[in-house]
């Protein structure tokens, strides 16, 4: 079983993040970035799934040098080999045109299965697995809390709102994890050392045949108009008992629609 | 990421353990200090991520690393908690490196692997009520009949020598007399649950709370012949082998200590509002906290320094000169680094609900274990050529 996983560098969710002011694009010079927290679920799901077999993970990004963290990290984790897109006619790309350089590029690669997180941390739109599935005609199984190999089939359960449901689907197949999935595991001083030696394949646009039109900023469907940073949070409001507690409190709640 | 003299393979494992230290150890530290619980579970997982077969070779479960990359993984436990931090520098130091360095072949496949996998630990028992800086006054006695080493006689203050995991202790223990009536001292395993070896309650301790401290008694304690560690009368001589490898790892304890401290009284200064601002415009209050950061530095680099030499297999006295710096130098600040943190903290500072009045607590071990800071004074006087007695 070879397995492809999906992996996103983000810029860390715990700094202040922000946008460039310039073209609207994230700003990625100001914090340090690192391998999707989400997309970590996905490298622990396919690193199982590969664990009995003598198939391969391979790690593919698209971004931009320092997304070379991100693989590295999925190499430390215990994946066989890597995939780096980066192309500077790539800055700016969204969903559609990251989906259309990783189904590109996935058509470079041998696999049974394609994993995904379930979402970025920073574009947090959640299309790129679907999309992809689209763009290779493959199925689709999304979400998946618990994912199960056996042969060619993969079953995953997805839990919804108000129902569980369990779908199953054949090799070649596109599945995204969620952080249900089970804990990714850490990096050993071992999985570093040999991580050193693991190829990583670097790929630009030409390589996989991409016109540089049809991606970047100029070639998005979407465009950010503009950008705020959230209101600081306001000081909390201290409910002082005055035997009206409780009314107070319920009041409180009720006035942010919290009840 | 920021410049560092180590590897970047030895910094990325620096960030795993980190993270570690936050998840796993950070959330449930203060409740196992008051409680005095020591956290088999956490051995566990440390385990799995390798921390303990960190040094030793891939057949028994390890990952062939180098000592850096152990000292890397202590100081980040020992930034969160001495405690954990200790935990693991006993269990490689003095629980998995003698059986490594002195055992045979057999005595390495029945306890590596375990020890390697967290999954067990071992102890070392040198110190003896009457025999501490001065370990070649041991009293305790292996005296071989009929195949079987019978011991009798006590150990003080043992770390990982009684929780449930402990698989065996490894003791000194006379074993004759040389010619000319100086003791022979041998080395001894001891498997945990050996009728005659009791592990007794643990201590009542300053600080270290976490941590497993037992006294230790042998009446007529028999274990197998082939118990001997390592050569018959080399007890003592393979002890002092295993001393420049602690020295260095406490150093790198006393590191995360004095980075712990440096961090938290850095953040509080910022926060704590007095006569209008937060004390950290105060130079009285910047300056010491200026002072942590530079002891944070030298600490570290003389630490890693010695690290260093042990990896590039730099031996002898060098080595012994070196981690007797790192060591004195490291804990000394760690001690000095924990006054200045509670005094940033006020009050707040000598209340458990704080983190720093833990790091007080468990400092002034530093100083005192694994060769006092007077011993050390001592051997790096002589190692300048005085004749110190
Ligand atoms: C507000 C906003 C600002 C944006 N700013 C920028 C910007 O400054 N610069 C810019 O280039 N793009 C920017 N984008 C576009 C965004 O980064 C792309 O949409 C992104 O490449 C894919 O969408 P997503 O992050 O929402 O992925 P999702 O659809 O949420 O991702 C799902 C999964 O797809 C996989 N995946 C997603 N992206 C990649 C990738 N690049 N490589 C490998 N696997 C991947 C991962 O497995 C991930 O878990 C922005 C988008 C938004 C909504
Ligand atoms: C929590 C804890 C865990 C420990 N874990 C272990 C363990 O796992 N295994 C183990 O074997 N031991 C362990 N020890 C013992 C520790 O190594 C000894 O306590 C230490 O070496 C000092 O010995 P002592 O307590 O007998 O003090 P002493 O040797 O009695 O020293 C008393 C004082 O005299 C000073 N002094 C002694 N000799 C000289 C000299 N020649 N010149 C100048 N000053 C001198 C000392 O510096 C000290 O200040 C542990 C101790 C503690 C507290």
């Amino acid at each position: 079983m070879n397995i492809v996983v999906c992996v996103k560098y983000v810029p860390d969710a715990t700094a202040d993040r922000s946008f460039d002011s310039s073209d609207s694009t994230v700003d990625r010079e100001g914090v340090d970035g690192l391998l999707s927290e989400l997309d970590e679920y996905a490298v622990e799901q396919a690193l199982l799934a590969a664990e009995d077999g003598d198939g391969e993970v391979t790690v593919l990004t698209v971004g931009p040098a320092d997304a070379a963290d991100a693989v590295r990290k999925a190499l430390q984790m215990g994946a066989d080999k890597g995939v780096h897109v980066e192309d500077d006619d790539i800055a700016g790309s969204d969903a559609v045109a990251t989906s259309l350089i990783l189904a590109k590029a996935l058509g470079t690669l041998e696999y049974d299965l394609v994993f995904f997180g379930m979402s970025s941390t920073d574009g947090t739109m959640g299309v790129v697995p679907t999309m992809v599935a689209e763009r290779l005609g493959l199925p689709a199984v999304t979400y998946g809390s618990e994912i199960t190999v056996d042969g060619s089939t993969v079953t995953v359960r997805r839990d919804g709102d108000v129902a569980t449901e369990t779908i199953t689907a054949t090799a070649p197949a596109v599945v995204s994890v969620t952080d249900q999935s089970g804990e990714p595991r850490y990096p050993s001083f071992k999985g570093i050392m040999a991580a050193k030696k693991k190829p990583v394949e670097d790929l630009t646009l030409s390589d996989l045949g991409i016109d540089a039109s049809e991606v970047g900023l100029g070639a998005a469907w979407t465009k950010v108009l503009s950008f705020a940073p959230r209101p600081p949070r306001s000081a909390g409001e201290i409910v002082t008992d005055e035997g009206d507690g409780g009314t107070k409190l319920a009041e409180f709640l009720a006035s942010k629609k919290f009840v | 990421m920021a410049y560092s003299t180590l590897s970047p393979e030895h910094e990325a494992f620096r960030k795993v353990v980190r993270d570690f230290a936050q998840a796993e150890v950070a959330p449930r530290v203060a409740q196992w200090d008051r409680d005095h619980h020591f956290p088999v579970d956490l051995v566990a997982k440390m385990g799995e991520l390798g921390l303990f077969g960190l040094t030793a070779p891939e057949e028994y479960g390890g990952s062939g690393g180098d000592f850096t990359s152990l000292c890397v993984a202590i100081e980040e436990l020992g930034r969160v908690d001495q405690s954990i931090g200790i935990t693991l520098e006993a269990a490689v130091g003095l629980g998995i490196n003698p059986i490594l360095t002195f055992g045979n072949d057999a005595q390495k496949a029945q306890w590596l692997p375990d020890l390697v996998a967290g999954q067990a630990l071992a102890g070392f028992g040198l110190t003896e009520p009457g025999a501490g800086s001065d370990a070649g006054a041991t009293a305790t006695k292996a005296v071989l009949a009929d195949g079987e080493w019978v011991v009798d006689g006590a150990k003080q203050f043992i770390t990982n020598s009684g929780s449930s995991i402990t698989s065996v202790v490894t003791v000194t223990a006379r074993t004759g007399v040389r010619d000319g009536g100086r003791p022979e001292i041998s080395t001894i395993m001891i498997p945990s649950g050996t009728p005659g070896f009791v592990a007794e309650a643990a201590y009542d301790k300053l600080g270290w709370h976490i941590s497993d401290t037992h006294p230790l008694s042998f009446t007529g304690c028999r274990v197998p012949e082939e118990n001997l560690l390592g050569e018959r009368g080399r007890g003592y001589a393979q002890f002092l082998a295993t001393l420049d490898d602690g020295r260095i790892a406490i150093a790198a304890l006393a590191v995360g200590c004095i980075e712990a401290c440096l961090d938290l009284a850095r953040e509080y200064a910022l926060d704590r509002q007095t006569f209008g601002g937060p004390i950290g415009r105060k130079q009285g209050v910047a300056f010491q906290i200026a002072d942590l950061a530079v002891a944070a530095r030298a600490a570290r680099a003389l630490t890693y320094e010695a690290a260093a030499m042990k990896d590039a297999g730099v031996g002898g006295q060098e080595l012994k000169q070196a981690a007797s710096i790192a060591k004195l130098y490291a804990t000394e600040q760690a001690v000095t680094a924990t006054r200045i943190a509670t005094q940033v903290f006020g009050g707040y500072g000598f209340m458990e609900e704080y983190p720093v009045a833990r790091f007080y607590r468990d400092a002034k071990i530093l100083e005192i274990g694994e060769g006092t800071s007077e011993v050390q004074r001592m051997l790096i006087a002589r190692g300048l050529g005085l004749p110190v007695e």
